[in-house]
């Protein structure tokens, strides 16, 4: 049974701030762990097999670290669009909908993108203190976002 | 021939394109090609600048640590580090024969790692140019290209890689990050309702893994003069084997091949591989170039991956890839093939492989129960050496009696291929380059020969595969006379114009 809502994060833990989407979906999944309604997954990278976990649900929040975003996380209705990246092993949240489009042939669930701002991106580094009041900036939007009720998105 | 191409004799007359991916963290690689006033090619060199900084992350951990920490070495195939470490860290243990079961389970787990990448690589990053063709409009040139144009095929490419994923959470417990295999053995079975689920689509699998390597035989069939050329250097093969000559991608001792295809050196102990390879520097690469000791650099450079392994071995232990392995064989009429994109072909007998392989194991009992840990007398080192989906991978610590690791060493499946990779890309420059005006299409020419290879250019980076191309034109002064950049995002623009001097 596919459940409604997903939280996809990806980033790598050795490696300072990117950890910040695998550690936004930790500590959701601790906070949130009685509800039976979510799906927590966490990988290296968004690769083209997640266009399957998209499939069935109501809504789905994809998170990442961002070195582009403003402080402390911004948020973003994700569209379809194919880009670059769709020739290399790791996609973009815009190209993953566009293949699921192309594989499913109908439109994608409603994703959104929670961009968590990253600064040190270091082998063996564990994630900045700045970095980690953005994550808590994050997790108190993400459960809002998850209950039901977000606040307005952040650009 | 192309060993020429390395270093030019007078390379400060000649003009210098650079075809250079920009990363966002230190891993990346670039080509640089130097050509003369009319346009010849004069010099080539793909640089790949190698991630040493893991070992160093390594060393000081305690041994039990590493198994797990090496998956974020590379966010493509983290369980080919894993098992390597776990298969280094046995001997350390004592435990240089895990039970069965827990050898089973690993075996499961590894060939599902293969499946799964080799099912990405062909389906998602080569099948645009394979079917579209090298220089086709670009924006078509990607997976949802494929999807809409042969949705079928785009279909299957994913599903078969969701499998391989699924194999690898039913047995390391988590679809990454998996904490399955611990030095001295594993720490859990298969569930029945895994291997319910994973038995369910095994044959569906299998089916498709065929359909696979018809593509790939097809192509080659359709266009020989291309498929059998392109990319094409005669060399030495290098893979582990099973003892009786059989491909074997998880255990087994160490071949070697020339070009011909005769043998150079048999059941060599995967302990001793610092007795037949060595790593030469070169002044203009950060990447080594290891190359056979018995034949030394100039001629003992050597081939890895699925090309090396089909040829290798002597027979496949499975029936349907080793019917498709003898039609290899037989294409290439008793001799060894060395075109770059025959790896497609050889990758995707593999992948046939590997689902036989994993439709046996999930027939058989022990990876439900039995022991999962072994132990004996405790050693300070150990060696674990792996086919990884790209090639040979070499894992090679040193503990002390505090249980930290004093040693690590690491030789990567693309550090094994520099060589080669680089003597592809000298062919293919040679060949369609010279006396050209570059173009997208001819850069992307490079981009298959490389790609063929399906190298790691940067490992511990979820921004690992990206790969943003630059070129810059500089006259034989030194000045800029074009730049151009296809960067992550897409598109293929000319950029202002700036100063360069390297080669």
């Amino acid at each position: 049974m596919t459940k409604p809502l997903l939280v996809l994060g990806w980033g790598n833990r050795s490696r300072g701030d990117d950890a910040l989407g695998p550690l936004c979906v930790e500590r959701l999944r601790d906070a949130l762990a009685p509800r039976e309604d979510i799906e927590f997954l966490d990988d290296y990278q968004l690769m083209v097999e997640h266009v399957l976990d998209l499939y069935g649900r109501d809504r789905v929040l994809l998170v990442d670290a961002s070195l582009g975003c403003a402080p402390p996380f911004e948020t973003l209705p994700l569209r379809a669009a194919a880009d670059g990246s769709l020739s290399s092993h790791a996609l973009s949240p815009q190209a993953l909908l566009q293949v699921y489009v192309e594989l499913h042939d109908e439109p994608p669930p409603p994703c959104t993108l929670l961009a968590i701002r990253g600064e040190h991106f270091e082998l063996g580094q564990a994630p900045s203190a700045r970095a980690l009041a953005h994550l808590d900036a994050a997790l108190a939007w993400a459960a809002g976002w998850l209950a039901g009720a977000p606040g307005p998105a952040r650009s | 021939m192309t060993a020429s191409l390395e270093t030019a004799a007078q390379p400060q007359n000649l003009r210098r394109v650079a075809i250079d991916p920009v990363s966002r963290v230190e891993g990346h690689g670039k080509v640089t090609i130097l050509l003369d006033a009319q346009h010849r090619v004069q010099q080539v060199r793909l640089h790949i600048v190698e991630f040493r900084g893991f070992e160093k992350f390594i060393e000081g951990r305690p041994y039990w640590e590493v198994p797990v920490m090496v998956q974020r070495l590379c966010g493509i195939c983290p369980v080919s580090h894993h098992l390597a470490a776990s298969k280094a860290l046995d001997r350390v243990v004592g435990a240089a024969a895990v039970t069965p079961s827990a050898t089973k389970i690993r075996r499961l787990m590894h060939y599902g790692q293969v499946m799964q990448s080799h099912a990405l690589h062909f389906f998602h990053l080569s099948s645009p140019d394979l079917l579209f063709g090298f220089d086709s409009e670009v924006n078509r040139r990607h997976i949802v290209g494929v999807a809409e144009a042969h949705p079928d095929i785009a279909r299957k490419g994913v599903l078969l890689r969701k499998y391989g994923q699924e194999v690898i959470r039913a047995t390391a417990g988590k679809r990454v990050h998996g904490t399955g295999s611990v030095p001295g053995g594993m720490n859990k079975h298969v569930s029945r309702a895994d291997r319910e689920l994973l038995l369910s689509e095994v044959q569906q699998m299998i089916a498709w893994s065929q359909d696979a390597v018809d593509i790939a035989r097809t192509l080659h069939a359709q266009n020989p003069a291309l498929y059998d050329h392109f990319g094409a250097k005669r060399a030495p093969m290098l893979s582990l084997v099973r003892p009786d000559g059989a491909l074997e991608l998880y255990d087994g001792v160490i071949r070697a091949r020339d070009a011909d295809g005769a043998l150079l050196f048999d059941g060599a102990s995967d302990q001793g591989y610092l007795d037949l390879i060595e790593e030469e520097v070169k002044p203009w690469s950060y990447m080594k170039f290891p190359f056979l000791k018995s034949l030394g650099p100039q001629h003992g450079w050597y081939r890895v991956g699925p090309l090396a392994r089909v040829q290798n071995c002597d027979f496949i232990p499975s029936p349907l890839a080793e019917s498709r392995r003898r039609e290899f064989v037989a294409w290439g009429q008793g001799r060894p093939m060395h075109g770059a994109l025959a790896y497609h072909w050889a990758r995707m007998i593999e992948l046939l492989h590997g689902m036989e392989v994993i439709a046996d194991l999930l027939d058989d009992p022990d990876i439900l129960s039995g022991e999962l840990m072994a132990q004996g007398p405790r050693r300070h080192a150990g060696v674990g050496v792996i086919e990884a989906p790209r090639g040979t991978l070499i894992h090679h610590y040193e503990v002390g009696d505090d249980d930290l690791v004093t040693m690590c060493n690491l030789i990567v499946s693309t550090t094994h291929n520099n060589q080669a990779m680089n003597e592809a890309v000298r062919s293919v420059a040679r060949e369609y380059l010279d006396g050209q005006e570059l173009t997208e299409g001819l850069l992307n020419h490079i981009e298959v020969a490389i790609r063929a290879y399906d190298p790691c250019l940067s490992c511990a980076t979820h921004a690992l595969g990206r790969m943003p191309l630059e070129l810059t034109l500089l006259g034989a002064d030194g000045t800029v006379l074009d730049r151009a950049q296809k960067s992550s995002e897409g598109g293929f623009c000319h950029l202002d114009i700036a100063r360069e001097s390297d080669a």
